[in-house]
């Protein structure tokens, strides 16, 4: 069937009807798992799986926040492959290129389903191929925490990657030597998952800050190291120098401020992208300027943002994961940076879900189309790159949602008439920004009023795309599809799209 | 009057295909210094074809040919000058070169039918060239001069520092020269991309010595260039009030009268006057948001 997007998803799942369809629905939760009174203690990731009998068609859920530098996801996975254990679905929070291990995984039947909110690296691969037995489930973030709190993703087993844990069980994302700041991903998991075991390389009496409540966790795991900490700072946390990027960021503040979003008390998200931290150091730029203050960053942080606390332009910073060695330090020292769970951060069933209380979020896009659709999930070609992490929570939730993005990226323009996935709706999406120019969603009819004496160049989404052709020419129809590969999850878990075999 | 020049290297496709979006007052497609001699032939095509394919109304177009003293310049000029640029950008400029130029241009504006005629925008890049600053300013044709200080300091035998003290007298000279025959007076580009505060201040240096201008090196440049040549938001404000006040005066037939405390006449007039010209023309007008 359709939904109402006009893409094509099963007839035996919900369709995605609107971003506030959420609204008319009462939010579902099944019990917290079972207090636990006295963890055990184990010895090694070979002994989770004699003591908790892994076997054929779990489902063992993960964390992304050791990034690129994790080895407890690789860890368990060599394990699976060790003992030939088939059938399983993982659902780690995301998929980076370190854990290519997955690829063997996935071509031999031992992992069979993978649900998840961004994959990029290798381990796409052999989706994008055709090679996954079951689906790809793509979830936001938001998306992910309302899966498992409502039973949609029952989890067997958490295993989650944990720097520091005390004698009673309680977690810091804060101390040891894998210190990566905040545990806003695991929280879902660690409350819902029938069992679950952290993994740490860090032992302590008592940690100084919990961000894993030890009243949850079954079984603690020392091992060596439960990661690389080059990779787990892996975000990008340098502002783009690339002048394009930077005309662009300018002109996406210079929107803001002039459509009255840049006043007193605002909030503000950006990605963690070179261009998208342009925009985040234009706006503050202009806060310094002018002087404004405003009320709350919140998102994955990075030292830009923790600038703007220390420096008191905003008040509080609501961080769910931390991108680099300042936001960790800030995060451990300073009061006002508050650690927020997935949930909390973008559920859509959440009573005050913090994106919802943003005044803009600067977002980027592969591919953007004329109903202002947006695709963060694949290439052009349909090949894996990504997913939505917070896009669609955050797009949806802020007042207004910008997207940044050259027209061209190489030498493809990235308005097209349909995008090749939908990651998120166009009615969330209000605002486009290029280099050439300015579109605003129809919808936004606040906008275009406000906007109509700019000084910035202002045009239709269809204009855009006529110079990008103009640029770079039209490009050719990408092959047929095969099989349906995977499903995008909208974040109240009807379908926005599905994820297709590329040859 | 512009306030920037953004050179962009004939031989980079993707810088020439950007070359209007940084804000820049005018542009300067150069096939002189950023071209090595074995591409001279590519990028002289390059920005044949890109003059061809894209179509600049913003925008100021200039091409910085070679010297006249090289094997390159008239292949340059045979290649560029069109109704696609708005002038040719001398290096090493001579009084005799411009007339050489000005033969050349004649022919080919005749030969090609051209509607538009090409400006010349000479480079005081010699200490000859630094002497001949008011001749030169005084040929027809020179929409602007450009000082070049990297060159200028070679044949002077100085150091360029940052505080620039060393082209004071050829920065004013040329200043005075511009504003007597109403061009543009442009300053050398500055040339640590990386240093804002050093451009910052080399750009307030020029502009107190009365240049309007600046070249940039790079286009992340641009936006504080601009923010020193413009008018000031506060300037601009002031003028609008004095604007304000002189039609209320004259509505009431008043012919001097104060604001602030300050006695308003005609030449106050004029400066505010031009204050909210140039904030028009830059877009710089305050837009009601409300």
């Amino acid at each position: 069937m359709l939904n109402s997007l006009g893409r094509v998803v099963p007839d035996t799942l919900r369709g995605y009807t609107s971003a506030t369809a959420y609204q008319s629905k009462n939010r579902i939760l099944i019990p917290e798992k079972a207090v636990v009174t006295k963890p055990l203690f184990l010895d090694s990731i070979s002994a989770i799986f004699d003591e908790y009998h892994i076997s054929d068609g779990m489902t063992l859920s993960f964390h992304h926040h050791l990034r690129n530098g994790d080895g407890v996801l690789n860890a368990v996975c060599q394990e699976i492959k060790t003992r030939g254990i088939k059938h399983l679905t993982i659902a780690p929070s995301s998929i980076f290129p370190n854990n290519a291990i997955i690829v063997d995984l996935i071509i031999a039947g031992n992992i069979t389903n993978i649900r998840t909110n961004y994959i990029n690296g290798p381990a796409a691969r052999p989706i994008d191929d055709g090679k996954l037995q079951g689906l790809l489930l793509m979830d936001t973030h938001g998306g992910r925490a309302r899966a498992i709190e409502s039973g949609d993703l029952p989890i067997d087993i958490a295993i989650l990657a944990c720097p520091t844990v005390d004698r009673n069980g309680n977690g810091s994302g804060t101390e040891g030597l894998s210190a990566c700041g905040t545990l806003g991903y695991a929280q879902s998991d660690l409350r819902y998952a029938k069992k679950v075991i952290l993994v740490t390389d860090t032992i302590v009496d008592k940690v100084k800050q919990i961000d894993l409540d030890g009243k949850y966790v079954d079984a603690i795991v020392q091992i060596d190291s439960i990661g690389d900490p080059e990779g787990i700072v892996s975000g990008t946390t340098k502002i783009t120098k690339d002048p394009v990027g930077l005309k662009i960021a300018r002109d996406a503040a210079d929107f803001l401020y002039q459509a009255g979003v840049i006043k007193p008390g605002f909030s503000m998200q950006t990605g963690a992208g070179g261009t998208s931290l342009a925009v985040a150091a234009a706006v503050r730029k202009m806060m310094i300027t002018k002087q404004i203050h405003g009320s709350f960053a919140s998102g994955g942080t990075n030292g830009y943002y923790t600038d703007l606390l220390k420096e008191g332009w905003v008040d509080n910073l609501y961080d769910v994961q931390c991108f680099d060695l300042e936001a960790v330090r800030s995060y451990r020292d300073n009061s006002h940076h508050i650690a927020i769970s997935a949930s909390k951060y973008g559920n859509p069933y959440e009573p005050n879900p913090v994106v919802n209380n943003l005044s803009f979020v600067a977002l980027g896009a592969t591919e953007i189309d004329l109903d202002f659709n947006v695709n963060v999930t694949t290439d052009s070609l349909g090949r894996l790159i990504g997913g939505s992490g917070g896009h669609a929570d955050t797009a949806h939730g802020a007042d207004i949602t910008i997207i940044t993005t050259t027209l061209a990226k190489a030498r493809l323009p990235i308005i097209k008439e349909h995008v090749t996935t939908i990651t998120t709706p166009g009615e969330d999406v209000d605002v486009l920004v290029t280099e050439r120019g300015i579109a605003i969603n129809p919808r936004r009819v606040d906008l275009l009023e406000k906007m109509k004496n700019s000084n910035l160049t202002i045009m239709t989404i269809s204009e855009l795309m006529a110079i990008s052709h103009q640029i770079s020419g039209i490009p050719a129809a990408i092959k047929e599809p095969g099989k349906v590969t995977g499903l995008i999850v909208y974040r109240d878990g009807t379908i926005l799209d599905q994820l297709y075999q590329r040859f | 009057m512009i306030r920037s020049m953004l050179f962009i290297p004939g031989n980079n496709p993707a810088m020439l295909q950007n070359a209007d979006i940084f804000g820049a007052d005018a542009v300067i497609l150069d096939l002189e210094d950023a071209v090595s001699p074995q591409e001279k032939d590519a990028a002289r095509a390059l920005v044949k074809a890109y003059l061809e394919s894209v179509s600049h109304q913003a925008i100021k177009v200039y091409i910085r040919i070679n010297g006249l003293d090289t094997e390159f310049y008239e292949r340059d000029l045979h290649s560029v000058v069109s109704d696609q640029i708005d002038g040719i950008v001398l290096p090493k400029a001579r009084v005799g070169d411009i007339e050489k130029l000005l033969t050349i241009l004649y022919k080919i504006e005749s030969e090609t039918h051209m509607k538009k005629t090409m400006g010349i925008i000479p480079i005081v890049e010699s200490a000859k060239s630094v002497l001949e600053i008011e001749k030169l300013a005084a040929l027809s044709r020179i929409q602007g001069m450009l000082l070049g200080a990297e060159d200028l300091s070679a044949d002077m035998e100085f150091e360029r520092t940052k505080i620039g003290t060393e082209i004071d007298y050829p920065r004013a000279k040329l200043a005075f020269a511009c504003k007597a025959y109403k061009i543009d007076a442009i300053d050398t580009p500055f040339t640590d991309t990386n240093d804002v505060n050093g451009l910052i201040a080399d750009c307030q240096k020029a502009l107190n010595l009365g240049l309007n201008a600046k070249a940039a090196i790079h286009p992340n440049q641009i936006e504080t260039i601009h923010d020193v040549f413009s008018p000031s938001p506060k300037r601009i404000e002031w003028a609008q009030r004095v604007l304000l006040a002189a039609k209320k005066a004259n509505e009431q037939g008043l012919g001097v009268f104060s604001l602030d405390g300050k006695m308003i006449d005609k030449p106050i007039i004029e400066r505010a006057t031009k204050i909210i010209d140039a904030a028009k023309k830059y877009r710089l007008l305050p837009v009601d948001h409300a």
